[in-house]
């Protein structure tokens, strides 16, 4: 396995002369390897993981001979899977279907049978990978990829040191990707992190956040330290408060046996808002090296505390019937299969503050629900009023306060709204917004998320994937509110279309806040 | 949108941009560059406007079109915008001029009053050049030149002039095809054994600007003598040798479609190669727009790399046979 430092040598190009930091048009494109996926019957396999392959290939960044097996308890042959596979890609690919590229890829496909208790399967999987290793080459280097849920992580984990399949020798490399949950509180995710770290070391763990492979939320890295604009106002100077919202239109349907116990606050506010609060609230890395980057979100996740008291500075609710949009939903509980005395909360919202000297006293505000008025995830950063109006008071009525808003889904931007002189006689001063999307209304020019982080995995590149400090770090956050709410009370209901529970209003605005309309 | 101004003038077309925009919002997005497209008129530039607004897609951006139409006639301008649905994610703008106006400095001048304030403006194009692209009026108000020695009358003469007149800010797409070639080269150097290239062979067709621009980068790149051999055996570029002490690497691609990368002591690895569309590669150009000096590397090392000839043959073979 390559480590970091001979890596950056290998970039910076003094080992090899065809490579130069100021090439800036040559991709990296990985070494030869291959990759093996259990779950491929899933959701995320079918609409994520095979269409972002196939979209790597075809723009050129997979190695030639690149590997692809596909693990499942399904009578497959080769060809079925590659089938299965094939309409993966024509649903799903974001970029156009080339007969040539495909061929190439479905040459890697492989397929192998059975399920994760028999030793067999494996043994047979650990065959199909050496015989990739010898027909395609793809040198012993393999990254396992466990699109499954997290009680089977054990025995698959098992499964594959059992049959040789984790060791790695010499230049090779072996490499796991997971999924979240990471556990369900900080005690489950310590005992996840010590399975898995037993099979691979953590340089060789790749946890995904898809949030993170945007490319809005590493836009939010250079907006803030690439720009002199914006970073001397990003202090608790100039910063009122901070609110961090993922709220999606989508209720549980089908998923709700899998959702009832879980709830929104472990489900999204552990993994995606705690990432973007580390990144929003951040000190300037001492350079882009992903132990630096880690290093600094490390240290604001470990500054970051809860306004207390809970029962005041959180909030949760669970959807109620209502109209969604032109569309009349059931409720949480009348949901098919869904548990209808369940207290899981579809809707959490709490208050954080990050101890530090620049964001002392700048409170944190994270929610996250289901069925809310519409889908979007963005970071709005509220600044204060200025401290002096000369205008009369009149004049001002409609200001607001200034914000930057970065929208990370859908429409990915920057939108800034100041005040302005609303044009006539009258010296009137009203909000207004300005927006930036970088090509961003185009998906097909923007990669997914999980291209990028694919390719990070087959590259080695660790800078977009929450190490288990990290992990455990969110937990030791969240747990309290957890341990809160598991205590005493039962979720507000809130209609479905609407912004949440009243209860989450007056949290905010004990504060003197208001929630924005995202 | 298309709004069509018969005879007119740009002062009239910029009052006619700034309408639109107050009346139909649809210039509203951010723009972050501006692209000329300097060409003859003819049913060529439709293509050139097609892959324009496929990479402003990418790259949001105001095309201007210089289109020239007879030059022995009275000066007019017929000026076209094009917005929304016709115009990707860019508006267009199409000024089909004539008589003097067809000519060097008035391009300049009109194109002037409609270059996006303070971002960077871009220069291609997509037929034939001027012999020297940064001092050409057009050229000089571009950060970006961007060339195609392929698409012109004569490659060879082309590019040798793009050799001698280049300077930071010159690039052309001879030099963007290929990219993908380049990287899997890189790619295929990254792995063990690191050892030193000895030398090195590129073969392709008699006139690919693109062959001679691969052979000049690894010129520059490795100290070891390339050769191009000129071979009619394939499209484009057929092959790539990059000798080393344990064994040669070898990209072969006979049909223009298919790669073959062959290293020592592994097996054989099929990659699709084909070639890049005019899009592809115009977004690639737009996504940088400082110096490439890799570029200018490869230039300089056109004139260092031995040259030869293939009989009709197999590419494999060209390269011993000299």
């Amino acid at each position: 396995m390559t480590s970091a430092r001979e890596r950056d040598l290998l970039l910076d190009g003094s080992s090899n002369p065809l490579r130069d930091p100021r090439d800036k048009r040559l991709p990296r494109i990985a070494g030869p390897s291959g990759m093996v996926i259990f779950g491929v019957t899933g959701d995320l396999s079918r609409k994520k993981l095979m269409p972002a392959i196939y979209d790597l290939a075809n723009r050129g960044l997979l190695p030639p001979g690149f590997g692809l097996v596909g693990f499942a308890r399904r009578d497959w042959g080769a060809e079925d899977f590659s089938q299965i596979v094939y309409e993966a890609v024509r649903d799903h690919a974001r970029t156009p279907f080339r007969q040539e590229v495909w061929d190439r890829l479905a040459e890697g496909f492989r397929f192998v049978m059975g399920s994760f208790d028999d030793d067999d399967a494996f043994d047979r999987l650990a065959e199909t990978v050496a015989d990739l290793d010898r027909v395609r080459g793809t040198n012993g280097n393999h990254a396992f990829y466990l699109a499954i849920p997290p009680d089977k992580f054990p025995v698959v984990l098992k499964q594959l040191s059992r049959s040789g399949l984790t060791a790695q020798d010499g230049d090779q490399w072996r490499r796991v990707v997971i999924e979240k949950p990471f556990g369900h509180d900080l005690r489950s995710a310590r005992e996840l992190n010590e399975v898995v770290n037993a099979v691979f070391p953590e340089e060789s763990v790749f946890r995904i956040d898809h949030y993170l492979g945007k490319e809005t939320v590493q836009n939010l890295l250079a907006l803030r330290f690439a720009n002199q604009l914006f970073e001397p106002i990003w202090n608790s100077n100039y910063v009122d408060h901070v609110q961090i919202t993922m709220a999606e239109d989508i209720g549980l349907g089908g998923r709700a046996a899998y959702y009832d116990g879980i709830g929104a606050a472990r489900d999204v506010i552990q993994n995606h808002l705690l990432q973007l609060l580390a990144l929003t609230a951040m000190e300037e890395p001492v350079s882009f090296r992903p132990d630096e980057l880690r290093a600094e979100k490390i240290k604001v996740l470990s500054a970051t505390r809860l306004f207390e008291p809970l029962t005041e500075t959180t909030a949760r609710g669970q959807y109620a019937a209502g109209w969604q949009g032109s569309e009349w939903v059931p409720g949480l509980l009348d949901e098919k299969g869904f548990n209808p005395e369940s207290s899981t909360e579809t809707y959490a919202a709490i208050t954080a503050e990050v101890d530090t000297r620049r964001w002392a006293g700048v409170p944190f505000f994270l929610r996250t629900g289901k069925r809310l008025g519409r889908r979007v995830t963005e970071i709005a950063v509220m600044f204060k009023r200025a401290p002096h109006l000369p205008f009369e008071a009149t004049m001002t009525e409609e200001l607001g306060q200034n914000a930057l808003v970065v929208r990370v889904q859908p429409d990915e931007g920057v939108t800034i709204r100041f005040g302005s002189k609303v044009p006539g006689h009258q010296m009137e001063v009203r909000d207004v917004t300005m927006d930036f999307a970088y090509g961003a209304a185009f998906t097909e020019s923007s990669p997914e998320a999980y291209e990028r982080l694919i390719l990070d995995v087959l590259l080695g590149e660790p800078s977009l994937f929450p190490v288990n400090n990290e992990v455990e770090r969110s937990w030791e956050i969240l747990d309290p509110v957890l341990e809160a709410w598991a205590a005493e009370g039962k979720p507000d209901p809130y209609p479905a279309g609407s912004w949440g529970p009243e209860s989450a209003n007056q949290m905010i605005e004990r504060l003197g806040r208001t929630w924005r309309r995202p | 949108m298309i709004v069509d101004l018969p005879s007119t003038n740009t002062s009239v077309l910029n009052r006619k941009l700034v309408h639109l925009r107050e009346s139909g919002g649809v210039l509203a997005l951010g723009r972050v560059l501006t692209l000329v497209i300097v060409t003859n008129d003819g049913p060529g530039i439709e293509d050139a406007i097609a892959a324009a607004n496929e990479a402003s897609r990418e790259h949001p951006c105001r095309i201007i079109v210089l289109a020239r139409g007879v030059r022995k006639a009275a000066a007019r301008l017929d000026a076209q915008i094009r917005v929304g649905g016709d115009a990707g994610a860019s508006e267009v703008i199409v000024l089909r001029s004539y008589g003097p106006l067809a000519g060097d400095e008035p391009g300049a001048s009109m194109v002037i009053p409609l270059l996006l304030p303070d971002t960077p403006v871009v220069t291609w194009w997509p037929g034939e050049a001027p012999q020297s692209p940064s001092k050409d009026p057009i050229g000089e108000l571009a950060q970006r030149r961007i060339t195609d020695a392929f698409a012109t009358s004569n490659p060879a003469r082309a590019l040798e002039l793009r050799r001698s007149t280049h300077v930071p800010g010159d690039t052309d797409l001879s030099w963007t095809r290929i990219t993908l070639w380049r990287a899997l080269l890189a790619a295929a150097l990254d792995n063990v054994p690191h050892e030193p290239v000895t030398s090195a062979r590129v073969v392709g067709e008699p006139v690919s600007p693109s062959a001679d621009l691969l052979a000049g980068w690894l010129t520059a790149r490795l100290s070891a003598p390339v050769k191009r051999i000129r071979s009619d055996a394939a499209p484009g570029i057929s092959s790539v040798r990059l000798v080393r002490p344990s064994g040669p690497i070898e990209l072969v691609r006979p049909d223009g479609k298919i790669g073959t990368l062959t290293q020592p002591g592994q097996p054989e690895r099929r990659v699709a190669l084909h070639r890049r569309d005019t899009k592809d590669i115009l977004a690639e150009e737009l996504r940088r727009l400082d110096p490439d000096e890799i570029y200018a590397g490869a230039l300089q090392g056109l004139s260092q790399i031995t040259r030869g000839r293939s009989s009709a043959g197999s590419a494999a073979g060209a390269g011993r046979r000299r």
